[in-house]
């Protein structure tokens, strides 16, 4: 085993975790005031990581990619991938937060240092290829989540939001664990390849109640039906910008984490997962779609829309081939756009006073008050709900296009017929902003930097998105061959 | 590249597109401005895609391709049947345009943009020549649509809005699921190459249905349609004659596009599906029509029954019902946007489509009953007017099908007579009763200007169709070569002795013949 090696391909997660640990303790003695240079650090830190997880994605000495660390870490086009993604996504909740928590005078060194954690936590669950390294990264990933959904400590929903993910997710946890250790009883291993050599054939009661504690933990974080509970709550009850970045980097981590454990260490179970899978994609569809139905509050309705999406995405892991995890991977990165631009819109939506303002109502006739940000807002809409020419019919496009290829056309029909109950509250929170009389209640700000990133992500997920297919697209195809 | 040597499609897509943008920034006056402009610039290039185009030549014309999205392409390129209706599009924009002059009053930019978007896709529409580009702008038509209804729409607009969205919407989303599946059985996204390609009949059934969900609530066909009298009422003026006028044209583009060509097997299976549905919506729809109260909903269900001689028209499977679906199309095109301006024209003076509160308006109106009673007699199908020839030619082509479906929807136009004439009497004829009505000016200049356009095009197409049948004589012989091996057998047994060698188009006068 070459360490020179094994530490080349853990390299992203090094910086992070050195970049954490020092500016840590920079907070420790810098206090309140050092909290913008180490946001502005923290950055750096992500853009020197994403630096070398593009390296590993696009040079061709790396193509095959490689273990570390004996087995337990793997470096591939697959991870490197989602963790670009990540880094993104955590990148621009870094640049959102702190007008949000200046506002109200909670912004603290912590928070950075924190996301920095959170994303070394990502980085090492999209890499790990050993339930250890994986359960290493989720809880690295998910303490931190805790910490920074209560990070505004004498607000009563921040801290209501991170206990209830604090007790949620130990349960998740301690199934997940469960799990791995009945796999590893009956498979002899916790190394994927190794599992899913030995668990071949028709499983006995063991192991299979393991695959299903196994998914069921994983299940949770990617906070799909039935296991969807905790997020509304947490969502709302979570500052913006941390809800912004559950949405996103969080998400493509575990989703990545999922494909890997099914792809590679329950591969050969395809029957006993697959079923699982089509079950809990089509609940999500349709639970997504109907619980947003009645909601009030514009981050739970944005929160039963990423469980809705989840669902479409979990159509392309249920194909099961190539093809529908590089659909996966392509649908991830307008979702990503989609969430942190209508999370930003959000964020936008506060009155004279600069308070926050998050029911639908408040919403009514923006766009007359606001035009930018209204149609902002209904591009987000429409794109999340899939109506074409917006991107965000793209990534349906894709899944649905592998589940057809793969075969599972009931799947696919049930699926795309299900969405239609989706579009109609997203078609409500356009009529809300377009069709009902000025409310007046949110107030001009003229935030740059803000209207800027919501100004390229509606420009990322307008028609103009599908000029980066060809572009994108044999990258998350190669990305996605990587598992196979 | 084409006869013309520069991209004429992609600019007619662009165009608009680039004024919509620009006229989200203008104010009120500069928007009105620059979308007639377009639109007339628009309407212009129709008429250079008309005048260049080679009758007679190759089936597809003004081809262009850019493989500019990986999995589908720009691919753009017109036949006949895509110009005529790329033809209505264009005529009836800028008189839209003129319709909401004085009537659209609040956020004029955005409305208008809506507008000029809604005209990109109606083009690309018919223009596509890449399936999910079709599919792509055949959904994106729901957008500028939902707003346009719901933001500028009537007192109940927002459910009219919500139901027009999720009806089509639900339609059209299993269609995607057939595409993708025939892309991947095909092998190509290229709507010429699946024209001819032969998809396996059990599959044909499917692909058929999922085809038909999505083009039977965009035509509308019964019992889909209540989406129309809701969309069509609450919609302001312009709206419901793009409705009328275009987007209804898009599922009838559909059936002869795709369900026909690409699944001939399956189109000949469900005939009687297509012709239950047409029997029941002719006579169903103008009975409800008789009795309508509100003037928009009156012609709103005209619509359903005149589309249901269309699709009774393109399922007859020979060259007669064919091209006079498409006549009935382009007609009804023309005529339905006429009657929403005519109505358009009376609601602006006095806020009410409530029927009964008209009445003699020959007397202080004159112009205006006289285009009035045109285009009613164009919607009865007067001959000499452009509904004449289309339902004649549906109508024959059908006959030569099944006689007994020919006679229940030939009751659509005696009907269609009663609700029409019933709907002149009480709105032109009578006393001048109510003092407000007496009070109403006749048509100004800009609505003559919105209106004699109309007139002459249906007067042209009624006298002289054959302006508008040459270009879709070619593509319409093309569609029934390629169909016939399905065609079902007449239901008529000729016992002449030697019958065989009548020419074609002369059927109808074989039973008068006999006679002599």
């Amino acid at each position: 085993m070459d360490y020179r090696l094994s530490l080349i391909f853990t390299l992203p997660e090094i910086i992070l975790s050195v970049s954490g640990m020092i500016l840590l303790l920079v907070a420790a003695w810098g206090g309140v005031k050092s909290a913008r240079l180490i946001s502005i650090l923290a950055v750096a830190a992500l853009f020197g990581s994403s630096a070398y997880a593009s390296e590993f994605l696009t040079n061709p000495s790396f193509e095959f990619g490689g273990d570390a660390f004996y087995g337990l870490y793997r470096m591939d086009g697959f991870g490197s991938f989602s963790k670009l993604l990540i880094y993104f996504a955590a990148i621009v909740s870094l640049i959102i937060a702190p007008r949000f928590f200046k506002d109200s005078g909670t912004y603290r060194p912590e928070y950075p240092v924190l996301i920095l954690f959170a994303t070394v936590g990502m980085g090492m669950m999209v890499s790990a290829v050993d339930m250890l390294t994986l359960y290493i990264g989720l809880e690295l990933n998910s303490l931190s989540a805790y910490v920074l959904a209560s990070i505004i400590r004498n607000d009563v929903r921040s801290s209501e939001a991170g206990l209830k993910y604090f007790v949620l997710g130990s349960l998740a946890s301690g199934m997940l664990l469960f799990g791995i250790s009945l796999v590893y009883g009956f498979a002899g291993s916790t190394s994927f390849s190794v599992i899913a050599d030995t668990l071949t054939g028709d499983l006995s009661t063991g192991p299979l109640i393991g695959v299903v504690l196994v998914l069921a933990g994983l299940a949770f974080k990617i906070s799909a039906v039935p296991f969807h509970m905790w997020t509304p709550d947490v969502y709302e009850g979570a500052p913006t910008p941390v809800t912004a970045f559950f949405a996103s980097a969080p998400k493509v981590a575990a989703i990545a984490l999922t494909v890997r454990v099914i792809i590679d260490a329950f591969g050969s179970q395809t029957s006993t997962w697959q079923q699982i899978i089509v079950f809990v994609a089509l609940a999500s569809i349709v639970l997504g779609a109907v619980a947003a139905i009645g909601q009030q509050n514009i981050k739970r309705l944005l929160a039963y829309s990423s469980i809705n999406n989840v669902g479409f995405l979990l159509i392309g892991l249920a194909a099961g081939t190539a093809q529908g995890i590089s659909a996966m991977l392509f649908y991830l990165v307008i979702y990503v756009a989609m969430t942190l631009g209508s999370f930003i819109c959000v964020m936008e939506m506060r009155d004279v006073e600069g308070k926050p303002l998050e029911s639908l109502s408040s919403l009514a006739g923006l766009s007359q008050t606001r035009p930018g940000l209204a149609a902002a807002f209904a591009v987000f809409m429409f794109s999340l709900a899939g109506i074409p020419p917006l991107f965000g019919f793209w990534g349906k496009f894709l899944v649905f296009d592998a589940a057809v290829a793969a075969g599972m056309l009931p799947l696919a029909v049930i699926g795309i017929a299900a969405s239609v109950i989706g579009a109609f509250y997203y078609i409500k929170v356009v009529k809300i902003i377009y069709f009902d009389d000025p409310a007046g209640q949110i107030a001009k700000t003229g935030h740059k930097t803000e209207n800027g990133l919501i100004g390229l992500m509606a420009l990322a997920v307008s028609p103009l998105g599908y000029l980066t297919i060809p572009l994108l697209a044999p990258v998350t195809a190669t990305a996605a061959q990587a598992l196979f | 590249m084409n006869q013309l040597d520069f991209p004429i499609l992609s600019l007619m897509l662009g165009l608009p597109m680039l004024a919509a943008i620009i006229c989200l920034f203008l104010n009120a006056q500069a928007a009105r401005l620059l979308a007639l402009v377009t639109t007339l610039v628009l309407f212009a290039l129709g008429i250079v895609l008309w005048a260049n185009y080679d009758i007679g030549g190759p089936q597809w014309q003004y081809v262009e391709r850019i493989e500019l999205f990986g999995n589908f392409a720009w691919a753009l390129g017109i036949d006949g049947i895509s110009m005529m209706l790329i033809m209505l599009t264009v005529f009836l924009m800028p008189i839209c345009i003129g319709a909401s002059w004085e009537s659209i009053k609040e956020r004029v930019g955005e409305y208008m943009a809506a507008f000029l978007f809604m005209e990109v896709l109606m083009i690309g529409v018919f223009a596509a020549q890449d399936i999910f580009l079709f599919y792509i702008l055949f959904e994106a038509g729901l957008i500028p649509m939902y707003l346009i209804i719901g933001i500028w729409g009537g007192a109940n607009r927002i459910y009219a809005s919500y139901k027009f969205f999720l009806y089509t919407l639900l339609g059209s989303v299993v269609m995607l699921i057939a595409m993708l599946w025939m892309v991947q059985d095909a092998g190509t996204s290229d709507i010429p190459t699946l024209l001819n390609y032969d998809f396996a009949p059990e599959a044909q059934t499917w692909l058929w249905l999922a085809f038909f969900a999505s083009f039977a609530v965009k035509m509308p066909m019964w019992p889909v349609h209540t989406w129309l009298p809701d969309a069509h009422v609450q919609a302001p003026t312009a709206g419901s004659v793009i409705l009328a006028g275009v987007l209804l044209k898009m599922g009838g583009y559909g059936f002869l596009r795709f369900s026909l060509p690409m699944f001939p097997e399956a189109s000949e299976q469900f005939i009687w599906l297509i012709f239950a549905l047409s029997m029941v919506a002719v006579v169903y729809t103008s009975l409800v029509a008789l009795v309508q109260q509100d003037m928009k909903k009156l012609i709103a269900y005209s619509s359903v029954a005149h589309m249901a001689i269309v699709t009774l028209g393109l399922f007859a499977f020979n060259r007669q019902g064919i091209e006079g679906a498409i006549i009935v199309m382009l007609s009804h095109g023309l005529v339905s946007g006429a009657l929403f301006l005519c109505v358009g024209v009376i609601y602006d003076r006095l806020h009410t489509r409530e029927i009964d509160r008209y009445g003699g308006l020959s007397i202080n109106m004159p112009k205006y009953a006289l285009l009035f009673m045109l285009f009613t007699m164009a919607s009865i199908g007067l001959p000499g007017t452009s509904g004449f020839v289309g339902e004649f030619l549906s109508l024959v082509g059908l006959y030569k099908v099944n006689s007994w479906v020919t006679l229940v929807a030939t009751t659509g136009i005696i009907l269609g007579a009663g609700y029409m004439l019933y709907l002149y009497r009480r709105v032109a004829f009578g006393e001048l009763v109510h003092d407000d009505v007496k009070a109403m000016p006749d048509l100004s200049a800009r609505e003559m200007a919105l209106l004699a356009p109309i007139a002459a095009a249906v007067m042209w197409m009624g006298v002289y169709p054959e302006s508008f049948m040459a270009p879709i004589r070619g593509d319409v012989g093309t569609l029934v070569a390629r169909i016939d091996r399905a065609a079902p057998e007449g239901d008529a047994h000729l016992k002449m002795g030697q019958a065989t060698a009548a020419p074609k188009g002369h059927e109808a006068e074989a039973g008068h013949g006999e006679s002599h």
